[in-house]
């Protein structure tokens, strides 16, 4: 799960990790009444959304009253912003946050990973400030510095150190960046996070060490443990068909093709996508109705598989272990008579209880279009919207 | 022959009472596999269905010579069930739970270092040596005796490539379902290396999919040790970046982590690929066909 950067900075804050002050804001108004709140000649005024590239986008900008605050936020709210992360359409602006602006003197890039290779947390940093790190890391790996963090002994004292010198940083910048690193640690641990990108992190002019951008993502696995962080979820920054699908406790991701694909297991459902596209055809989506599924999960897959305009036939392709074929194909049957089903429908189905599952589907009346396997399933698809493979 | 577990493997269920516990501990039972005993605590003395349920892991274990145990406790309690259990000296742990906190597996992987105990998943079908000893959720009909060792991340994908060998006469030594999280107990390489060394193991099937970059690691093992023949498959070939396909690993980021990365990894290590899904078997077969000619 991801949140705004206006979010991340307060969680930071609450673990002492130096962000400078800021205020969110919804509306103009509140952008000016925000500017003077934070009373200071000059400030930042960036708008929240979840992609990055905000700055050269024309998102981010340095005003010096409430009212240029205040019209810089109603150029850009309720508007769609275009990044190079945002794809063409662009994400639409419903918030905005500004804070203190501040005298950078040098940027530099601090990021904290799950890092599968290690098995453990890891800390990334670089004096390449205010780059891409996957740019950086392909052009100048040298300039890339990673150090795991022992989950027994925690972040020992000679590894920040050795992460600021590495970094350039003097004199007192070392200690200061140390506790800075510290609370980072102790934020990422005690939030379940998965990630914590600070970019950049700057030294300013009075060599003080703060963070001026910060993006945290958390382990969806963990949230059970921090309902406080589950409330910061933003829906407008998800696909509607995603989050409904979230709430019947199912894998859903919209992709821009036309077979809407219902599968059980991620690797099959991958797998299956797959095998759409070497038949000739792309799919609308990929969506993993899991083991357990019963005959309204089920019903509601295929609602919104079929709620995407863009689905000219639907693939179902069940391997049931856990999941009983005739579970499935009930669940099928009442969804096809409740949204009365107009477009072809492929159904392979195997394992428990296969010969009730079929029965089911035949007896039903629904126009099924049976294939006997994976191959099978993904030729029928595609010659029933007129591609032929 | 077979790896990691057999006739004579002696199985715990933590968790027997649960809805998930009660109905695989039943078809585990029913496939033939020893299941010896239960662990809930609290329930300690009671039964299920005739398998004695002990409080503690490490009760159990006396009282049974348990020497595997399956996990099926909620996520909040998974971590702590494997710790249980390898504190126990459990050999074979396998964990099916959905849904561990990754920096719980942190823990566990850094507490089980230098332990004798070997953990399969999370997030896991289990593994099955078939006809002798099935432990976890997988549907156990789809399975033949035979020398075919198979080793995925997947779940279901497994039985697909399972099932595609049973129906070309081709029986399987050991499935292992390696789980599809970013930390595992074992990994596909550890689990090459034991197939290798099986006599009972002719031929490896190795399924993989989109994310991290052990499928790559893999490659270079399999180049440098296994002299038998491996067919592989790569799922999420169609997976846009930067977005998550239901497994918690399964996420291209950065660039990195693809499935064309990962398959020309794997070719250039002369594995054989096979670029469908519905192929694995025919693939298989093929290429045993031709070693035999």
């Amino acid at each position: 799960m991801n949140i705004h950067e206006f979010q991340a900075k307060q969680i930071l804050r609450r673990f002492n990790v130096p962000v400078p002050k800021g205020e969110p804001a919804s509306s103009p108004e509140e952008m000016a009444k925000a500017f003077d709140t934070l009373g200071l000649p000059k400030a930042v005024a960036k708008v929240q959304i979840h992609a990055g590239g905000r700055g050269k986008a024309g998102g981010v900008k340095v005003v010096s009253s409430a009212a240029e605050a205040r019209d810089f936020a109603q150029k850009l709210l309720g508007k769609p912003l275009v990044t190079h992360q945002t794809g063409p359409q662009g994400r639409i602006v419903r918030r905005m946050y500004i804070e203190q602006a501040s005298e950078v003197a040098r940027e530099l890039y601090l990021g904290m990973v799950v890092d599968r290779k290690a098995e453990s947390i890891a800390v990334i940093a670089s004096t390449e400030g205010g780059m891409e790190i996957e740019e950086v890391a392909a052009k100048t790996p040298e300039r890339i510095i990673t150090e795991p963090i022992d989950p027994v002994i925690g972040l020992a004292g000679f590894q920040a150190r050795k992460i600021a010198f590495a970094l350039g940083l003097k004199d007192k910048q070392v200690g200061q960046f140390g506790t800075l690193l510290s609370a980072l640690y102790r934020a990422f641990l005690e939030t379940d996070a998965s990630l914590i990108e600070i970019n950049p992190l700057v030294v300013t002019k009075d060599g003080s060490v703060i963070c001026l951008d910060a993006k945290m993502s958390f382990d969806d696995n963990g949230l059970f443990r921090h309902p406080e962080i589950r409330e910061l979820r933003d829906p407008n920054e998800e696909d509607p068909a995603e989050t409904e699908a979230a709430k019947f406790d199912l894998s859903y991701v919209h992709l821009d093709g036309t077979i809407g694909c219902m599968v059980n297991g991620a690797g099959l459902a991958m797998a299956t996508m797959d095998i759409v596209k070497h038949y000739g055809a792309e799919p609308a989506n990929f969506l993993d109705v899991g083991g357990g599924a019963n005959s309204q999960k089920v019903a509601a897959a295929f609602r919104i598989l079929l709620a995407d305009e863009r689905v000219q036939a639907v693939l179902i392709n069940i391997f049931g272990g856990i999941m009983l074929c005739d579970v499935l194909a009930q669940g099928v049957v009442d969804a096809a008579r409740e949204v009365k089903l107009s477009i072809p429908l492929v159904v392979r189905m195997e394992g428990t209880n296969v010969d009730q599952g079929k029965a089911i589907l035949k007896d039903s009346g629904i126009a099924v279009i049976a294939a006997n396997d994976m191959a099978d399933a993904a030729r029928r698809v595609v010659e029933a919207i007129g591609h032929r493979a | 022959m077979s790896i990691l577990v057999n006739k004579d493997t002696r199985v715990l269920t933590q968790g027997i009472t649960g809805a998930t516990g009660q109905i695989h501990t039943r078809a585990c039972k029913a496939y033939g596999t020893q299941m010896v005993g239960g662990v809930v605590p609290g329930k300690g003395g009671t039964d299920f269905e005739g398998i004695p349920i002990f409080d503690t892991v490490e009760q159990a274990r006396k009282a049974t010579g348990a020497n595997a145990t399956v996990i099926y406790v909620p996520p909040p309690f998974a971590a702590d069930a494997i710790l249980e259990a390898v504190a126990a000296g459990i050999e074979v742990v396998i964990c099916i739970t959905e849904g561990v906190p990754v920096l719980d597996m942190v823990k566990v992987k850094r507490y089980m270092r230098g332990s004798k105990s070997r953990l399969i998943g999370p997030n896991c079908p289990g593994l099955i040596t078939p006809g002798e000893c099935k432990i976890g959720i997988m549907p156990g009909y789809i399975h033949k005796p035979g020398d075919i060792g198979v080793v995925s991340r997947s779940g279901t994908l497994t039985y697909e490539a399972v099932y595609q060998l049973t129906n070309l006469g081709l029986g399987q030594s050991t499935c292992v379902g390696i789980g599809g999280d970013p930390i595992i107990g074992t990994g596909q390489i550890e689990v090459l290396r034991l197939f290798n060394e099986d006599p009972g193991t002719r031929a490896i099937i190795m399924i993989g999919e989109i994310g991290g970059t052990a499928e790559e690691e893999a490659a270079d093992y399999i180049k440098h040790n296994v002299k038998k023949p491996v067919v592989a498959f790569i799922a999420g070939q169609t997976a846009p970046k930067g977005r998550r396909m239901g497994h918690a690993g399964a996420i291209i980021s950065g660039g990195r982590g693809t499935a064309a990365d990962k398959i020309a990894a794997l070719k250039a290590a002369g594995i054989t690929v096979a670029m469908s899904p519905a192929d694995l078997g025919s693939t298989m077969k093929a290429l045993l066909d031709s070693k035999a000619a």
